[in-house]
C-alpha cells in the first residue's frame, strides 16, 4: 500500500499519538487535529487520502463532521473511531456516510487494515468488474468458481471459496478476523473462540499445504494476509 | 347490560303483578258486595223477597252487565235475565266462570258466585269481565312492550358503554405491552375529554416520561463509563503493542507482552459482553429487527462451527431446519454461536454435538445438545446468571458470560432459554416466538418472558 496522506481528528493525546506513531511507522504522512471544528475545516479543504475521526469530540459529534463533508460532495474515505462499539452505533456511523467504523479499544493492525481497505475502494470502483484473480500460481475464476494452483484443480466448499475470494480481493493487505466475519459470514457477532482460525487452517490445507510457496500468512496480533511474500 | 336488563324486567313484572292483582281484587270485591247486598235484602223479614229484588235489579240494568238466574236444585230456571243455567267452571276460590255470546256472536266472559237460596234454590249472580280482561290485555301489551324496549335499550346501552370501556382499557393494555416489549417511546392514548380514562392515561404517561428520563440518564452513564474505560484501555493496549514491537527486547519479554495483550483482550471482551447484555436487557435494541430465515441461519452457524468441532474430533450434526421468525439476526446468530461454542468446548473428543430445530405452532425451538459433563439440576438456574460456572468446568477457559448473553437475547425476543439433561450431557433449548411478517408491532408480548406472557389474557379476549 503506497504512502497516504491521512488526517487524524482525535482529542485524546494518548490515543492520537498511538495512532499517529503507528501510521507514520507504516510510511504514511499524518496530520493531527484535536479540535472538531478545526478538523472539519481541514478535512474539507485539505487533500487527504483518508480521514480518521473520533466520534466523541469536545463540542461536536464526529458523525456530524462526516455528514457535512458528504453533503458538500467530499468523498474522502473516512474511518470512525469510537468508544461506542455496538452494532447499532456502527450502523449509525455508516449511515452518516463513514466508510468503516472501529470500536475502542482496537488493535493497531485492525485500524491499519481497515484504513487501507477503505482507501483502496475508490480505485477498485473505477476498474471494470474483476472476473478472475491470480496470485503467484494460484488462479481463481470468480465466474465459474474454479480454483487452480500450479495447474491442479482444487475442490472448495462454497464457504471456503468465499473465504479465498475475500483474501484474494484484498491481496497483500492485512485482513482481520472481524473483517472476515463481517464479509465472508455476513454476521456481526463476537465469537467466544477463534473460529476463523480453524477455517483458515482448512483453507490452507487445501490451497497451501501441497505447494512450495505458502500464500496465506498469519499476521501476529492482527489477522491474515494472502500474498506472495510473507 | 345483564344487570340493567334484569332489573327492568323485575320492575315491570312487579308492576304487572300488582296491577293485575288489584284489578282482580276490585272485580271480586264488586261482585261480593253485590251478593252481600242481595243476601241482606233476602233475609230482611218483611222485605221484598228474593224474586222481587232480582226483578228490580234486572230492570235497573238493561245492558245485562250483571246476570241473575234463580234456578231450582236441578238447574231449571225460575227467574232471571239468563235463559238457562250456563255451563261453566268453578275455580279454586269458589268463583264460577262462564261465557255468553253477545248480539255479534262475540264471547263475553262472566265471573260470578252461586248462592244457596231458600227451598234448595240456587241463585247465580255474575258480572261480565270484559273490562277486566281488556285491561289485563292492555297491561300485558304494555308489559311486553316495556320489556322489549327496556331490553333493547339495555342491550344497546350496554354494548355502547361496555365496548367504549373495553376499547379504552384495551388501548391501555396494548400500549403497555408495546412498552414492555421495549418500544419505550410509546405513550397512552388520550381522548381529550378529561374523563377517568384520560386522567389514568395522563398519569401513566407522566410515569413513563419519568422512567424514560431515568433510562436516559442510566444510558448516559453507561455510555460515559464505556468511553471513560475504553479510552484508557485503548492506550494501555496500544502501549503494550508498541512495546512488543521494540527490536531490542528478548524473545521471552516479547512473548510475555503478547500474552499480556491477549489477557487485556480477554478483559475487554468480558467488558464488551457485559455492556451488551445490559443494553439488550434495557430494551434499546429493537431497530435492527428483520425477518430471519432460521433455516439459513442455523446452516451458517453449523457450517462455521462444524470445522471447529472437526479439529477436536467432535462431529456436529445439523437436523432439518426451516422456518421464519422476526428478530435481530445478529443477536440470534450470536446466541446460537455461543451455544455451539459451549457444546464443542465441553464435549469429549469423539462425541457428537447436535443442532436441531423444531416448529411447535407459535414457537420455534432451537436445541443444542452435547455429551459433556452437563449441568446439575440444582445449578441450572444459576448458570444463566453472569459469571457463574459449574464446578465441573474448571480448567476449561471461558468467561462465564456466554449463557448469560444467550439468556438476555432469548428474553429480548420474548422467548426462553431452558437447560435440560441430555442423559448424559447438556441439552439447551432456545425457545423463540414465531411471528407473522408484519413488523415488531405484531409481537405484542416480545420482551416479556413466557411466564409473564402466560399471565396476560390472550389478545382479543378482553372484549366484553
Amino acid at each position: 500500500m503506497g504512502s497516504m496522506r491521512i488526517l487524524v481528528i482525535e482529542d485524546d493525546p494518548g490515543v492520537a499519538s498511538f495512532i499517529i506513531g503507528g501510521l507514520r511507522e507504516s510510511g504514511h504522512t499524518v496530520d493531527h487535529c484535536a479540535d472538531g471544528k478545526d478538523g472539519q475545516f481541514l478535512a474539507g479543504s485539505g487533500n487527504y487520502d483518508a480521514l480518521i475521526i473520533d466520534r466523541m469530540l469536545p463540542g461536536i459529534d464526529g458523525l456530524s463532521i462526516v455528514k457535512t463533508l458528504r453533503a458538500a460532495g467530499n468523498t474522502t474515505p473516512t474511518l470512525i473511531l469510537s468508544a461506542l462499539g455496538e452494532v447499532d452505533d456502527k450502523v449509525k456511523g455508516l449511515r452518516a456516510g463513514a466508510d468503516d467504523y472501529i470500536g475502542k479499544p482496537f488493535a493497531f493492525a485492525e485500524l491499519l487494515a481497515r484504513l487501507e481497505a477503505i482507501a483502496r475502494r475508490p480505485v477498485r470502483e473505477g476498474a471494470e468488474t474483476v472476473t478472475e484473480v491470480q496470485v503467484a500460481d494460484l488462479h481463481v475464476d470468480l465466474l465459474s468458481r474454479a480454483v487452480h494452483r500450479a495447474g491442479k484443480e482444487i475442490e472448495l466448499q462454497p464457504r471456503e471459496f468465499r473465504l479465498l475470494e475475500y483474501l484474494m480481493r484484498n491481496r497483500d493487505q492485512v485482513v482481520t478476523r472481524t473483517m472476515l466475519l463481517e464479509n465472508v459470514w455476513d454476521y456481526h457477532f463476537d465469537p467466544q473462540t477463534n473460529v476463523i482460525d480453524v477455517h483458515i487452517s482448512r483453507l490452507r490445507r487445501k490451497v497451501d499445504k501441497d505447494f512450495d510457496l505458502p500464500l496465506i500468512h498469519t499476521v501476529r496480533g492482527a489477522g491474515y494476509r494472502l500474498s506472495e511474500s510473507p | 347490560m345483564g344487570i340493567f336488563g334484569s332489573s327492568a324486567m323485575i320492575l315491570v313484572g312487579y308492576i304487572y303483578w300488582e296491577t293485575n292483582g288489584y284489578l282482580e281484587q276490585q272485580t271480586n270485591a264488586t261482585i261480593s258486595a253485590e251478593i252481600r247486598g242481595l243476601t241482606d235484602l233476602f233475609r230482611q223479614p218483611g222485605g221484598p223477597g228474593v224474586e222481587a229484588v232480582i226483578r228490580d235489579r234486572i230492570a235497573r240494568d238493561p245492558s245485562r252487565s250483571t246476570l241473575y238466574l234463580l234456578a231450582t236444585a236441578d238447574q231449571r230456571p225460575v227467574l232471571g235475565n239468563l235463559a238457562a243455567w250456563p255451563a261453566g267452571e268453578l275455580d279454586a276460590d269458589g268463583w264460577y266462570h262462564f261465557t255468553q255470546r253477545d248480539q255479534n256472536g262475540q264471547p263475553i266472559p262472566f265471573q260470578g258466585q252461586v248462592l244457596q237460596a231458600s227451598e234448595g234454590q240456587r241463585l247465580l249472580v255474575a258480572k261480565e269481565q270484559t273490562t277486566l280482561i281488556a285491561t289485563r290485555q292492555l297491561i300485558n301489551r304494555v308489559y311486553i312492550l316495556t320489556l322489549a324496549i327496556g331490553l333493547l335499550l339495555a342491550l344497546v346501552g350496554g354494548i355502547v358503554m361496555s365496548s367504549s370501556v373495553t376499547r379504552r382499557v384495551d388501548a391501555i393494555n396494548r400500549t403497555s405491552r408495546e412498552i414492555m416489549a421495549g418500544r419505550l417511546q410509546r405513550r397512552m392514548p388520550v381522548r381529550g375529554i378529561n374523563d377517568e380514562f384520560d386522567q389514568l392515561a395522563d398519569n401513566l404517561n407522566a410515569m413513563l416520561d419519568r422512567i424514560d428520563s431515568l433510562i436516559d440518564s442510566v444510558r448516559a452513564v453507561t455510555d460515559n463509563i464505556a468511553h471513560d474505560l475504553r479510552t484508557p484501555l485503548t492506550r494501555l493496549r496500544g502501549r503494550l503493542e508498541n512495546l512488543a514491537l521494540y527490536p531490542d527486547i528478548s524473545e521471552t519479554v516479547r512473548n510475555e507482552l503478547n500474552e499480556t495483550i491477549t489477557d487485556a483482550d480477554h478483559l475487554l471482551a468480558t467488558f464488551r459482553a457485559l455492556l451488551r447484555i445490559a443494553r439488550i436487557e434495557s430494551g434499546t435494541h429493537d431497530e435492527a429487527w428483520t425477518d430471519i430465515d432460521l433455516g439459513a441461519l442455523l446452516h451458517d452457524a453449523w457450517e462455521l462451527y462444524q470445522a471447529v468441532g472437526e479439529e477436536k474430533e467432535i462431529s456436529v450434526h445439523l437436523g432439518t431446519a426451516g422456518g421464519h421468525m422476526r428478530g435481530d439476526r445478529d443477536l440470534i446468530f450470536q446466541a446460537v454461536s455461543n451455544l455451539l461454542d459451549n457444546a464443542i468446548k465441553y464435549s469429549p473428543p469423539g462425541s457428537e454435538v447436535r443442532l436441531e430445530m423444531s416448529d411447535e405452532g407459535d414457537l420455534l425451538t432451537i436445541a443444542v445438545s452435547d455429551r459433556g459433563p452437563g449441568v446439575p439440576e440444582s445449578e441450572r438456574g444459576k448458570v444463566l446468571g453472569r459469571f457463574y460456572r459449574t464446578a465441573t468446568v474448571t480448567g476449561i477457559p471461558g468467561s462465564g458470560l456466554g449463557l448469560s448473553l444467550v439468556n438476555a437475547i432469548a428474553h429480548h425476543h420474548g422467548g426462553e432459554l431452558i437447560l435440560a439433561d441430555n442423559a448424559p450431557g447438556l441439552r439447551v433449548l432456545l425457545e423463540l416466538p414465531k411471528t407473522d411478517l408484519s413488523g415488531p408491532a405484531a409481537v405484542p408480548d416480545a420482551g416479556l418472558t413466557r411466564k409473564a406472557r402466560q399471565a396476560l389474557p390472550p389478545p382479543g379476549e378482553s372484549h366484553g
